[in-house]
């Protein structure tokens, strides 16, 4: 399938699983087209692997469409490889050259164990999800949406929190592996809608205790997490959640 | 307090002491270059004399000396408590990282230019604190007042010391470009109306400060002032 020109040389992390070490291993791949997205040259890879009777990497990925989330690859250096605003399935070849050596490692951090090659385990971020990141509402009819006015600038400021993945390459990234620009996308989604005001000082004490308790680092107001963000999440959402927890811890008499 | 919960030892609130306790810091550092700056007004130190007097003996002043180095000693125990948490948070490291390409070398190295800062309070405490409040300032100058100035300009004849103040203020620089702004930012203040002066005045400030206190014995050593 492949017809291009590309030769690479990949350093890709193999680990059998959690429990054993893991290591930089070389691979030359011949004939890779410029138009291959960087997955897609990682199936002409294990490809190649199976056909040597090898075991072939282990790596996430599901829509590559760049809306679902999984794919995860740290490659030379940087969470989604070197272009700014894209996943991995959207990085595409030509922005690499002929001859380059590239390093491809898992995101690494305590809270997400390695599964395997270059998968990991990113549930932790579900636990926070679960800890409050919801609206508890009783359903019924839709009602008429002029009874809930929500000013414009609320709603897409909403709107763009909303439009984190999950992916984890603000975890990848970050020199102390934090989930603050995670955590707290997915508390101003909510904290910044009429509909997610009655747990809004609860959902922040609770998902910030959850994200503690997962054993992910703090904050150090580095930046490269929203340098990093495949969808350009603001670290204006890390300063909301940190003057909420405030509100929360100080003020309001809700304690969790 | 049990109503508070978690509030302090929680990742947002330990940060919120870093920041509250750098922004009392940054305020100190105000204070302290604008006494030393006495020294220009180049009066053989008579006006700084003066200011170090009401320093070593108000006793406003003298109360906030213990809460400066609560300050201090509170914003150094929750940096290496945080460090230790952020070190735990990664245990295997990238083979490949590229901090550059999203994030400032001084953003990322605090830890180092804190110790560096750390390193140098040592020897400036030992240069000029303990003189001053313990083994006693040995001459007086014109006005009666003890010669905390002579001190200085001792002090600053010798050449490695002054190299070393010089480097260290740069750090105390870098420091100060990123905890100025990053501060703001944990206390949740970001706002688009104010987040351009924020940035712009921690510029200005890191600059300022430590160009003022770098000044100091290279103007004493290079006999600008006398």
């Amino acid at each position: 399938m492949s017809t291009g020109n590309m030769n690479l040389t990949l350093k890709v992390w193999r680990q059998k699983n959690n429990n054993t070490k893991g290591a930089l291993v070389d691979y030359k791949l011949s004939g890779i087209s410029p138009d291959m997205s960087f997955l897609e040259m990682f199936d002409v890879l294990n490809e190649d692997l199976i056909n040597k009777g090898e075991e072939p990497v282990v790596f996430d990925h599901d829509c590559r469409e760049g809306i679902c989330g999984m794919c995860s690859m740290f490659i030379n250096g940087r969470p989604h490889g070197p272009k700014d605003l894209v996943t991995t399935c959207q990085l595409h070849m030509r922005s690499f050259k002929d001859g380059d050596t590239i390093v491809v490692e898992p995101w690494r951090a305590a809270a997400f164990p390695v599964v395997k090659d270059l998968t990991v385990d990113r549930s932790a971020f579900d636990r926070v999800i679960a800890a409050g990141g919801f609206i508890s509402v009783n359903t019924g009819n839709a009602q008429d949406a002029n009874n809930l006015p929500i000013p414009k600038m609320h709603a897409d400021a909403a709107f763009e929190a909303a439009a984190c993945i999950g992916c984890g390459a603000c975890v990848a990234t970050c020199k102390n592996a934090s989930a603050m620009l995670f955590v707290s996308a997915k508390i101003s989604q909510l904290a910044l809608l009429p509909q997610g005001q009655p747990e809004r000082y609860r959902r922040v004490q609770s998902m910030v205790a959850q994200m503690d308790a997962e054993g992910f680092g703090n904050c150090t107001n580095t930046g490269a997490c929203e340098a990093e963000c495949p969808k350009g999440i603001s670290l204006e959402n890390i300063a909301r959640m940190n003057r909420d927890f405030a509100s929360a811890k100080f003020i309001s008499e809700e304690t969790i | 307090m049990s109503g508070f919960g978690n509030a302090l030892s929680s990742s947002i609130g330990r940060k919120y002491v870093m920041g509250i306790t750098g922004i009392f810091l940054i305020l100190f550092l105000i204070v302290h270059a604008g006494i030393n700056s006495l020294i220009f007004l180049d009066d053989s130190g008579l006006k700084f004399n003066i200011g170090a007097h009401f320093m070593a003996t108000n006793w406003i002043i003298r109360a906030g000396e213990y809460i400066l180095f609560l300050g201090l000693l509170v914003h150094i125990y929750q940096a290496v408590n945080l460090t230790i948490q952020n070190r735990k948070a990664r245990p295997e490291g990238y083979a490949a990282y590229n901090g550059n390409a999203n994030s400032k070398w001084y953003s990322r190295s605090m830890g180092l230019l804190g110790t560096l800062l750390l390193i140098f309070l040592v020897i400036h405490l030992k240069d000029f604190w303990v003189v001053s409040r313990f083994t006693g300032i040995p001459t007086v100058d014109a006005n009666g007042n003890e010669d905390l100035y002579a001190v200085m300009r001792e002090k600053f004849q010798d050449p490695v010391r002054v190299i070393a103040y010089v480097l260290l203020m740069i750090s105390l620089c870098y420091h100060l470009l990123h905890g100025f702004a990053s501060a703001f930012q944990t206390m949740g203040w970001n706002h688009s109306k104010y987040n351009g002066i924020i940035k712009r005045v921690s510029v200005w400030y890191a600059i300022i400060i430590s160009v003022v206190f770098a000044l100091m014995p290279i103007a004493v050593y290079t006999h600008l002032i006398n």
